[in-house]
């Protein structure tokens, strides 16, 4: 086993050129990185948030509040299609998802059940059928999204709010964002380099849902204000904490629109230019007509921003919400629409920032504590072995930081700052491998073994304790792996390529260079026996 | 090659009577184990945002100008949020604590809403000591808070499950035994120096706890890799003997190994930084308490336990005196 053999020396020789390759781009700027030659790797190590700054934000996507919004519209709906087919109600029950009517008249049940059919039939050729009408007994009807409607209604709602989070977050030039999804409606949203997380909250956080609804002219909002809401209207503040009585039915909302400007009002100050897809002008056209002289509510995130009275109907399908803008409300408000709407409210469940001075404070913390770490195994194992046993572990020890850079380089594995002390303990246990073979080889030259039999009995018999004391690490790694978050991760990846890279470079650099010396030297005497 | 003395920590051959100890260290290792446990949960662990939830802010000033603690806490104070921990800490850049950079701790009570209540505090803060820095912010939500915390003590716990696994597997099931009881003592007394030094428990410290568990089962492993080996080389030899013998042999090992992890993890505290100071020390102690645990805890056990040895009286081994000062 101690014998020089070729595979052996090429190997080691090999992944130290290798290792040199890949860890090279690290000693180089961005700039120099970028100019070499394409064959050549040009990864430097992937820093953790915490290492280069940056801000971490986890974000739930709120599905029940999604749900319940759209049984709120299902039965304004409800309540429009039966007053408009002249049928009369008694009362409407909420239920998960969606509504029980009772008739006034079971006599009108058949024409109720029709025109119910027909409102869930209505989603356009093609289209899966979202919402259907059962009936219960002579005068109850159940209208309600189906299972699979209210659960594909959670899927979609989180795919498209990462859509929506990432155009937003692009529209604020934010450098290589990582948007992703986690569990069922989690989101991770890491931005390096940004250490204002508030501004990314801030576009992050509104819906940006935009609603058109009438205002409810036949109800006054004192009375509202004193509790007495009507059932099919909804007390909301504008802008500056005015109240507004608004209908609930929504007339046309964001999902319609297609392209919104900045623009001016003729008084000249910032106001929003939107314009509607042809749906959406086609019912806005409808519904202005319908109600000339009335004032409509224009609602962003159940704020009033206005609400004009309408003056004529508006069948071209663009128009202009005015308020109290300023240029730069009016700009984000204009990012917001035209990124979309989130169709659910996200909550931050965890933020993380880290200024990127304070990423550098950390990772010179980390580099001077490495190296004195690394200086201190150098004398020790010195002191301990000589130069000779000893600094073949110190050779061993420096290809095997090398060679742990380089696999970070290579796989692009976050080095966080638990990663760094990872890296640390790396050293310190890369060296434990050393330290079984040395001990065996004295032991075993101590019971009158000759030089090379006592060294060959070393490596042999300490092998297997060093392949089952690192399969321990290599466990305990997994499962922070597994269970761990982020920095945890990050840790559990360091001591995982540490483990091989360590083992790799104190057992055959040690089998190489020991080697070596014992063709050249031929010692009569192990140095490390006395 | 020659002329260089090697420092020699230990004689060549040691012949401590390990096992003869064993009771009296069980005693007292019996006794730190309880204290820690009910350490645990009076006065409790510190339990860090991670697993509390909650808002932690670094405020810093330019280097020289002073944060004024008690002005900030009398500010965040007058919010009403419950708990508010303010802390001076070293300056990040220099590891120097002149007073101008500070941690701060506080719960978001229920049903408020995270960014807003960051955001009064940090006007109270720029209010009542002027302009500052924050260089760094974590908020984490109670759900997630929670589920954290869930997600750390199963890791623990398959932990500590699957290196049983491995050690029944790779040995005998009293090594296995011996390893987890060793283990548990080892990540039972790391609690008990976390509470003991009030460091903060957070998900890094779950970490440091798992990196003890497998440096202690490193540890464990090459007693019991000896003790086999032994084990079958003596096969008339009293097992505690045979114990002591091994542990003999590898105390120089254990404790080179020891000693270079505790210093480079000493240099990780002294010059890591706040945010790895905790950790290190935890580490740091828990490699001393798993170098203990090796030697007075696994191996014990086992004898405590006996162990099966094939072969019954066998003629290859010599039988060996008592204490062993003699091997070939």
């Amino acid at each position: 086993m101690i014998q020089l053999s070729r595979w052996k020396v090429i190997l080691v020789v090999a992944s130290a050129i290798i290792g040199c390759l890949l860890a090279y781009p690290n000693l180089l700027s961005p700039a120099q990185r970028a100019a070499l030659p394409g064959w050549l790797p040009k990864n430097a190590l992937n820093l953790g948030l915490d290492l280069q700054g940056g801000s971490y934000l986890l974000l739930e996507v709120d599905v029940p509040k999604m749900r319940e919004k759209r049984v709120t519209n299902l039965i304004e709906d409800v309540r429009v299609t039966l007053n408009g087919a002249g049928i009369a109600t008694n009362g409407f029950q909420r239920e998960a998802g969606g509504v029980v009517v009772t008739l006034a008249n079971p006599a009108q049940s058949d024409a109720a059940f029709k025109a119910l059919q027909q409102l869930g039939g209505a989603a356009g050729p093609g289209a899966q059928v979202e919402r259907t009408a059962t009936r219960l007994g002579d005068n109850r009807i159940r209208f309600a999204y189906t299972d699979a409607a209210l659960n594909s209604m959670g899927a979609t709602a989180v795919d498209q709010s990462i859509e929506v989070v990432r155009r937003r977050i692009d529209s604020l030039g934010t450098r290589e964002p990582s948007i992703t999804r986690q569990g069922a409606d989690r989101i991770v949203v890491q931005a390096p380099g940004e250490s204002d997380p508030s501004k990314l909250e801030e576009v992050i956080g509104q819906t940006a849902q935009l609603t058109f609804q009438m205002v409810d002219v036949e109800n006054s909002v004192n009375d509202a204000l004193a509790g007495r809401v009507p059932p099919d209207s909804e007390l909301l503040q504008g802008e500056d904490g005015t109240p507004y009585l608004v209908k609930k039915r929504v007339l046309v909302s964001g999902e319609n629109l297609t392209r919104a400007g900045v623009g001016s009002d003729q008084n000249g100050r910032p106001a929003i230019d939107f314009r509607f897809d042809g749906a959406g002008a086609r019912r806005f056209g409808e519904a202005t007509a319908a109600n000339l002289q009335k004032p409509f509510a224009i609602i962003l995130d159940g704020k009033v921003i206005s609400a004009p009275t309408i003056q004529s109907a508006i069948t071209t399908g663009s128009g202009q919400i005015t308020g109290n803008f300023s240029i730069q409300e009016a700009s984000t408000l204009v990012n917001l629409l035209n990124g979309g709407a989130l169709p659910a409210p996200l909550n931050v469940e965890e933020r993380r920032t880290v200024t990127a001075e304070l990423g550098a404070d950390a990772v010179a913390a980390g580099a001077l504590s490495t190296a004195v770490g690394f200086a201190i195994i150098v004398v020790f194992m010195i002191l301990a072995y000589g130069f000779l046993f000893g600094g073949v572990s110190v050779v061993g020890l420096v290809l095997n930081g090398v060679l742990i850079v380089a696999a970070m380089s290579l796989t692009q594995a976050t080095l966080t700052l638990p990663g760094i002390a990872g890296l640390i303990l790396t050293f310190a246990v890369a060296v434990d491998a050393n330290v079984l073979i040395y001990e065996r080889m004295r032991d075993e030259a101590r019971s009158g073994r000759s030089v090379i039999a006592s060294m060959d009995a070393g490596f042999n018999k300490a092998m297997g304790t060093i392949i089952d004391a690192n399969l321990t690490t290599l466990v305990a790694a997994g499962i922070m792996f597994v269970f761990g978050e982020g920095p945890v991760r990050g840790f559990a990846w360091t001591l995982t390529i540490g483990v091989f890279t360590s083992v790799f470079s104190s057992v055959l650099v040690a089998q190489v260079l020991l080697g070596y010396w014992l063709k050249t030297a031929k010692p009569k005497k192990l140095p490390i026996a006395e | 090659m020659r002329g260089w003395p090697l420092i020699k920590l230990l004689p060549q051959k040691t012949n401590f009577h390990f096992v003869k100890y064993s009771r009296a260290a069980g005693v007292v290792s019996i006794i730190l184990c309880v204290a820690s446990i009910v350490a645990c949960f009076v006065p409790g662990l510190n339990m860090g945002i991670d697993f509390r939830g909650g808002a932690s802010m670094e405020v810093s000033k330019p280097a020289g100008q002073e944060v004024q603690l008690d002005r900030v806490r009398e500010a965040v104070n007058g919010l009403n949020l419950g708990d508010v921990q303010v802390q001076g800490i070293a300056r990040r850049d220099t590891n120097v604590d002149d007073g101008s950079t500070a941690i701060l701790r506080f719960q978001v009570p229920e049903g408020r809403d995270q960014t807003q209540v960051v955001q009064q505090v940090e006007g109270a803060i720029s209010k009542a000591v002027g302009q500052v820095n924050y260089s760094g912010v974590s908020v984490v939500g109670s759900k997630v808070s929670g589920e954290l915390f869930t997600s750390g003590l199963l890791a623990l716990g398959v932990a500590i499950g699957l290196m049983f696994l491995y050690i029944w597997f790779r040995f005998e099931p009293q090594f296995g035994f011996g390893a987890v009881v060793g283990l548990l003592h080892d990540v039972i007394l790391t609690f008990g120096l976390i509470v003991l030094f009030k460091l903060e428990f957070s998900l890094n410290m779950v970490a440091a706890v798992l990196t003890v568990i497998g440096y202690s089962m490193n540890d464990t492993v090459v007693v019991f890799d000896r003790l086999r080996e032994n084990l079958r080389k003596y096969k008339t030899m009293p097992l505690r003997d045979v114990i002591d013998l091994s542990l003999n042999e590898t105390l120089s090992r254990t404790i080179i190994t020891g000693v270079t992890a505790v210093m480079v993890l000493a240099a990780l505290a002294i010059f890591g930084g706040e945010a790895l100071f905790g950790f290190s020390v935890a580490l740091m102690f828990g490699i001393i308490i798993g170098t203990y645990s090796s030697i007075y805890v696994g191996a014990p056990i086992i004898l405590l336990w006996g162990v099966k040895r094939g072969g019954g009286a066998s003629d290859d081994a010599k039988p060996v005196k008592l204490g062993m000062a003699s091997r070939p």
